[in-house]
């Protein structure tokens, strides 16, 4: 049992308030680990600490082993730890091809390239096309990001997570605000990641957590309150007081 | 004893730039606003005040007054025209906006005023130097420590201890609540907004005999007001009240003990400290 | 088409040269011959064009806003005076280079500070970076000539072969081949998977830190690479004038830089160019009208622009020109950026 991703104690307040508490967690090699819990647990700031948005106030991260808690963010997307994000973070007057080249660019190390032309490697050009297709950006591959539906800016935000070669995914409620309609593109896109890619997935919807998840976290003011397989925490009557208390939704 | 004359003159130097770009400073700290033509405003009040005195022959205490009411009007015409439009837009848009308008203003200056150095007729009470302690102390200095030093106890009771006060540190600190809570943000800000263009004509008024006051004033002391803004921070008004009395004492002392580097000294230690501190040294990140 | 070949040829298609750009650049060629009697004007606008496209770098490529560009500019048209008066370096093109090379490392030394902070503290430093250079240049006046300028130097011929004449003939036709030189790398760089970055940095700093761009690296070396840009642009001043004084660093002389490129338009390499065409046009027209206080009109029209709105303004008063523009495809369709966007 290898570990793909671990933080041990991680702590983060801002001021007064600690948003993070003596979080130890654990997703093994391979897994599909998913994060829940109520409104304002928590869940984004651990994804921030973890991509190093933001430095912990204390505790260590460890990505496959390496100790990651001092690296800044581009370094760590490097290392294979890759994220998307709960609102898109895309680039408006970039099309999904340049979007995707990008990532794919940089991973190979051609981002401080300033003479070659672009799109003169096949290889890269090849890479590109997989991903385009596997998300069902083709047909829009030369709009500018900005002009393209929500439901395909959301396909693009994980297809650029992926593009950077990640061996850890790390997905923000990617289905979150996406319509009825194009809610199945991405929950078969998600489905359909690579099984050696090892994904931990944050989200309230719980129906794609149920169907997606062989290991479940869940998070309750910045600490873990109970965690493990899906039945399992499907039963649990601690994870259903923590629920109850919200109101009724999806 | 000339350590205690280059204090004396940096801490009256200090206390000018005080009063000039504290208008600036909140400003900016209210509304976000990159106003590069603040120095125009404390010119006109200069010239103001100088046309009052040498040609009308006011008193100069009387002019005083009315050059910083020459700058609350001018700023309440260009704010309520021009300047309103601004507040939303990029930072990039503000600065190449106020750019033109401070070229436009330092032309009218010298078509109007002419290019040379004016200087303002002091009346006997202000000229040479009285005995304070043993030491001669320009009056004209001491009149400066005295009037802005009055002026910045005043800003700072009006902020904590009236309501004003309050609505306009709300309205700082984070203008959406503030504008939710009942607020009237943008009047709070036209009041502001004139108010310090009035303490920047008045600063013009008085600095003319310290600073020099011609046409490319505006341009000339732009660093020292956006170093007092950018030092001190934007979000209180000790922060910029410090780092005016510091950028005072430090261009003084420099010029006096490094006079071949000069205004040198004050550069650098700007870079120094937004290396060592980005957003001043007393300031905070800003909350939008 | 095959789906890769599709993606090859989409990828590629901003780096392809454009039958407009063809015609652009002849006209260029055909100026020398159409315009004759005007070679001086010409020149100034050849390295003003320079400087506003070492502006266009930072700014329409890399979102950095710059107060004290003329820092750079500065540099390098001192740097070229003084190797020209103690003989240090006889030969202008190597001259010229080397005052790029100084210029760079000023802009890779300072492009620390610059791309720490906020919007504003940017502003502050490279403003205050430009003051002190001029104060330098003024403290060491027995050097630089302080506010007289830098006397009792002259450029000798380009490439020891061609002398500069007083029609101006020869400083033209050397503008513009550094021009054309310096734009062709320029386009090369924009267009290669390091331009990209620098546009996806522009568009989303958080998001380009996480695909792995080192965005403070990239930053730092296009700043720098601006900054050589710069510098040559100095150097072409210097050297085609044999002038260098303290106005070399002014705001004015940065201000005036910005009205240039908001002009033309930044992100598309061809508003610097554009951009220096009429501001020199307009600077012509207003100084005719009136001699001594033309930078009122200048702040006039920085004002109007920017209360109508860059946008509109375009729309309005540039409508034939933009039409031409547009309809030749210099501009690519995306290229307007949105009104009070980036702060």
């Amino acid at each position: 049992m290898t570990l793909a991703l671990e933080t041990i104690g991680l702590e983060k307040h801002f001021g007064g308030l600690n948003v993070t508490r003596n979080l130890s967690l654990q997703v093994k090699a391979g897994a599909r680990h998913a994060l829940i819990g109520p409104n304002g647990a928590g869940k984004t700031t651990v994804i921030n600490l973890l991509t190093g948005v933001i430095a912990p106030d204390g505790g260590k991260i460890l990505l496959e082993g390496a100790d990651i808690t001092a690296m800044p963010v581009h370094r760590r997307v490097r290392q294979g730890l890759s994220r998307t994000f709960q609102i898109n973070q895309l680039f408006a007057d970039l099309t999904p091809l340049e979007t995707i080249g990008l990532a794919v660019a940089e991973r190979l190390g051609q981002g401080t390239q300033m003479w070659r032309r672009r799109g003169t490697r096949p290889e890269i050009n090849d890479e590109i096309e997989q991903h385009l297709t596997n998300f069902r950006l083709l047909d829009v591959m030369n709009e500018p990001t900005v002009t393209l539906p929500y439901g395909k800016q959301r396909l693009l935000e994980i297809a650029l997570a992926i593009a950077t070669g990640p061996r850890v995914l790390l997905l923000d409620e990617p289905a979150a605000g996406v319509p009825e309609i194009e809610r199945h593109d991405i929950l078969a896109a998600v489905a359909n990641l690579p099984r050696d890619v090892t994904v931990l997935l944050i989200e309230h919807d719980m129906d794609l957590v149920f169907s997606f998840a062989d290991r479940i976290s869940v998070l309750v003011s910045g600490a873990l309150l109970v965690e493990g397989a899906p039945d399992e925490i499907a039963r649990d009557p601690q994870v259903k007081a923590v629920y109850l208390g919200e109101a009724h939704d999806a | 004893m000339t350590l205690l004359t280059i204090l004396f003159d940096g801490v009256a130097y200090g206390m000018l730039l005080f009063v000039l770009a504290s208008g600036l400073a909140v400003t900016l700290g209210l509304m976000n606003f990159v106003n590069l033509a603040h120095g125009a405003f404390a010119m006109f009040g200069g010239y103001v005040c100088a046309v009052l005195v040498n040609r009308w022959g006011m008193p100069f205490f009387a002019a005083l007054p009315m050059a910083f009411v020459a700058g609350a009007l001018s700023g309440v015409v260009a704010e309520r025209t021009m300047f309103r439009h601004l507040y939303g837009r990029s930072h990039l848009d503000q600065v190449l906006f106020t750019v033109g308008f401070v070229f436009m203003a330092v032309a009218a200056a010298d078509y109007v005023m002419g290019s040379a150095q004016i200087f303002i007729n002091l009346p006997e009470s202000l000229q040479g130097q009285i005995d304070l302690f043993g030491i001669g102390v320009g009056r004209y200095r001491l009149m400066i420590i005295a009037i802005c030093g009055l002026l910045a106890f005043g800003i700072q009771l009006t902020l904590a201890k009236t309501r004003f006060g309050a609505r306009l540190r709300a309205a700082v600190d984070d203008p959406r609540v503030a504008g939710g809570m009942g607020i009237n943000v943008p009047q709070v800000f036209a009041f502001t907004f004139a108010f310090g263009c009035g303490l920047a004509g008045l600063g013009g008024a008085l600095g003319a005999e310290i600073l020099g006051l011609d046409p490319y004033f505006p341009l000339k002391f732009l660093i020292y007001f956006l170093i007092v803004v950018t030092v001190g921070g934007s979000s209180t008004i000790t922060g910029p009240f410090l780092a005016s009395l510091v950028l005072g004492v430090a261009d003084v002392a420099g010029k006096y003990y490094v006079p071949k580097l000069g205004a040198f000294v004050i550069y650098t230690l700007m870079i120094v400290i937004l290396i060592w501190r980005p957003h001043g040294l007393f300031g905070r990140a800003a909350t939008r | 088409m095959t789906n890769q070949s599709e993606i090859a040829v989409s990828a590629a298609r901003t780096g392809r040269w454009r039958w407009q750009e063809i015609v652009f650049w002849l006209l260029v060629l055909a100026s020398y011959v159409l315009f004759s009697n005007r070679y001086l004007i010409l020149t100034e606008i050849a390295w003003l064009a320079l400087f506003a496209l070492s502006l266009d770098l930072i700014m329409g490529y890399a979102g950095i806003v710059s107060l004290g560009h003329a820092a750079f500019f500065g540099v390098g048209a001192y740097s070229v005076g003084l190797l020209a008066k103690y003989g240090i370096i006889n030969e202008p093109v190597i001259a010229l280079v080397a005052a790029g090379l100084i210029a760079m490392v000023l802009g890779f030394v300072t492009s620390f500070l610059v791309i720490r902070g906020t919007d504003l503290s940017r502003l502050m430093v490279t403003l205050g970076i430009a003051l002190l250079l001029r104060e330098l240049a003024n403290r060491f006046s027995d050097i630089t000539g302080g506010f007289d300028g830098l006397q009792g130097f002259t450029i000798q011929p380009v490439l020891g072969l061609f002398e500069f004449d007083i029609f101006g003939s020869v400083a033209y036709v050397y503008c513009v081949a550094v021009l054309f030189v310096l734009f062709l790398i320029a386009r090369r760089i924009v267009n290669s998977p390091f331009g990209l970055s620098l546009r996806a940095i522009q568009n989303n700093p958080l998001r380009a830190a996480a695909v792995g761009i080192p965005v403070n690296r990239r930053l730092v070396t296009i700043y720098s690479i601006a900054a050589f840009y710069a510098g040559v642009a100095g150097a072409l001043f210097t050297q085609t004038t044999a002038l260098a004084s303290l106005d070399v660093f002014s705001l004015e002389r940065s201000a005036d830089l910005l009205l240039v490129l908001v002009i033309g338009g930044g992100g598309y390499l061809y508003g610097g160019i554009i951009g220096a065409v009429v501001f020199k046009i307009l600077q012509e027209v207003f100084s005719t009208i009136t001699p001594q206080y033309w930078q009122f009109w200048i702040g006039f029209v920085l004002v109007a622009i920017v209360l109508l709105g860059r946008d509109r303004m375009h729309r309005w008063v540039m409508w034939g020109p933009d039409f031409l523009i547009r309809r030749l495809g210099l501009r690519p369709a995306s290229a307007v950026r949105p009104e009070g966007g980036r702060s």
